[in-house]
């Protein structure tokens, strides 16, 4: 019980001391998600937005398969990318595996089949509402998707919050693409999981309680936006 | 004023049109053995029909009649079953669309400014910035809503919102203009404008397809009438004539307000 309440003591020292360490696992942590989180949305908003427009042969399964994607286990994917980044891999010759950029590859693929999952159920009542208006203007397949997504901001804002949650939070993929080296690839989850087991309870709790808050701040993001969203008669 | 519109068809079953080039106006529309089935059940079919190019043609009937239906069949947003549609000498689709502006019932905004509604259509041609907002600033005046331009669309009144997807759909300086049942549920104002905007457009060329199954705005609308119900053409022919003296049962009926089922 000590030690509980001590640890907690250590946590919020660290914190409030600005521990040089502490700030660089949780900027390298942001940076590595922000950045897969981008990548993602470019390439799962224009999915989630083809899906919706157009009505090819294949569609419905295209969608199962994406969805079931959503559902992949980080562990697995992280394999599979070191499968293809190790030196004997079709792209180790880039000389990726154990970098932030091989994190970052990872996390893109475990969240971008989020994204555009997400992205298609929520463009798919916008298109049910605007569909037949835009043919009758004559408006490109490019031209709708493009509104598509420019309509759902809001919408699409929170699917990114999700993907991002579940980037952040991710412990799996990382750990084995990146190696969780320190000052190189160590980043909160990966951090907790090795200060945990090193008995090093106080830099864990305080990389705990940062990821939290970024998870709470997250989620209070979204409800702030839809309720603007709301107010202008957007959502 | 149905009584002042200059041109009036002369025919009612076929041929409206007074001389063989009405025949190439983009507004004369002519269909023949026109049938759409859905689920078995026959919504829409109609054997012949010849619009006049340049009226305002009122699409009346009952609830139910296919009014709605065979305003998307001949604007080529939902394919019939059977039959042949043509505007002017083009055969429906794509090209035609092109030509023509629809105007839904419940009226679909883009969740933008109420200017932004109106440039997304002005982006589609060719035009300078200033340009296009000159020409957003006059359509938004025409419909009174230039105060509003840099509101939330979906912020407006159900009678504004109406105003702004008819000044979108004049955006396009449409051939013809087709609107279904545009005014239902508005307010008096706004249902005046809206009349008011159409029957200017029809002056200036534009023809006109307007479904209503309000008796008076009919009268205060119509070139000519066409009287669907059960998705039948049941009777079309100048709106004195169709007013004055309805040759079907199912339009007497209707006029004199009895309800048609």
């Amino acid at each position: 019980m000590q030690d509980f309440a001590g640890a907690f003591g250590l946590a919020f020292g660290l914190i409030a001391s600005g521990d040089a360490d502490l700030f660089e696992i949780v900027g390298l942590s942001m940076r590595v998600s922000l950045m897969a989180l981008l990548l993602s949305c470019l390439i799962g908003f224009p999915i989630g937005a083809l899906l919706v427009v157009r009505k090819f042969f294949g569609r419905g399964i295209v969608i199962a398969l994406v969805n079931s994607m959503m559902g992949f286990p980080p562990v697995v994917i992280g394999l599979l990318i070191y499968l293809v980044l190790s030196r004997a891999g079709p792209m180790g010759w880039l000389g990726l595996l154990y970098s932030p950029t091989a994190m970052i590859i990872a996390q893109t693929v475990l969240i971008a089949p989020i994204v555009a999952a997400l992205s298609r159920q929520v463009l798919e009542a916008l298109q049910a509402e605007y569909d037949e208006q835009f043919r009758s203007l004559g408006i490109s397949r490019g031209r709708a998707m493009l509104a598509l997504i420019v309509d759902g901001r809001y919408g699409l804002v929170t699917v990114a919050l999700a993907g991002f949650g579940r980037a952040v939070a991710e412990v799996g993929a990382v750990i084995i693409v990146g190696g969780n080296i320190e000052h190189l690839t160590r980043v909160m989850t990966t951090a907790i999981a090795l200060e945990t087991s090193k008995g090093d309870l106080g830099m864990a709790l305080a990389l705990g309680i940062i990821l939290m808050s970024i998870a709470i701040s997250v989620n209070l993001g979204a409800g702030a936006l839809r309720a603007i969203a709301e107010r202008q008669a957007y959502a | 004023m149905p009584d002042a519109a200059p041109l009036m068809p002369r025919k009612t079953s076929d041929g409206g049109s007074k001389t063989p080039r009405d025949r190439l106006l983009p507004g004369a529309l002519r269909l023949e053995r026109l049938a759409l089935q859905v689920a078995g059940r026959l919504l829409v079919n109609i054997e012949k029909l010849t619009l006049d190019p340049r009226s305002v043609t009122v699409i009346m009937g009952p609830n139910g009649a296919g009014k709605s239906l065979f305003l998307r069949l001949v604007h080529g947003l939902i394919p019939p079953t059977q039959g042949w549609i043509s505007w002017g000498e083009v055969a429906c689709g794509e090209a035609t669309r092109s030509t023509q502006a629809m105007v839904f019932q419940k009226p679909v905004l883009l969740r933008r400014s109420v200017a932004a509604n109106i440039d997304f259509v002005l982006r589609r041609r060719a035009g300078t910035k200033a340009e296009r907002r000159a020409r957003c600033d006059e359509l938004l005046t025409r419909v009174g809503l230039a105060g509003q331009a840099q509101q939330p669309a979906r912020l407006l009144s159900g009678g504004e919102q109406q105003r702004l997807a008819l000044a979108r759909a004049l955006a396009t300086r449409p051939k013809v203009l087709l609107l279904d049942e545009p005014t239902a549920s508005l307010d008096p104002a706004s249902v005046q404008m809206i009349e008011q905007i159409v029957l200017a457009s029809s002056a200036e060329q534009t023809k006109v397809i307007f479904v209503t199954h309000d008796v008076g705005q009919a009268r205060r609308l119509a070139g000519d009438v066409a009287f669907l119900h059960h998705g039948q053409l049941v009777e079309y022919g100048p709106a004195t004539a169709f007013f004055a003296n309805p040759s079907s049962e199912a339009a007497k009926a209707y006029l004199s307000g009895r309800i048609v089922l």
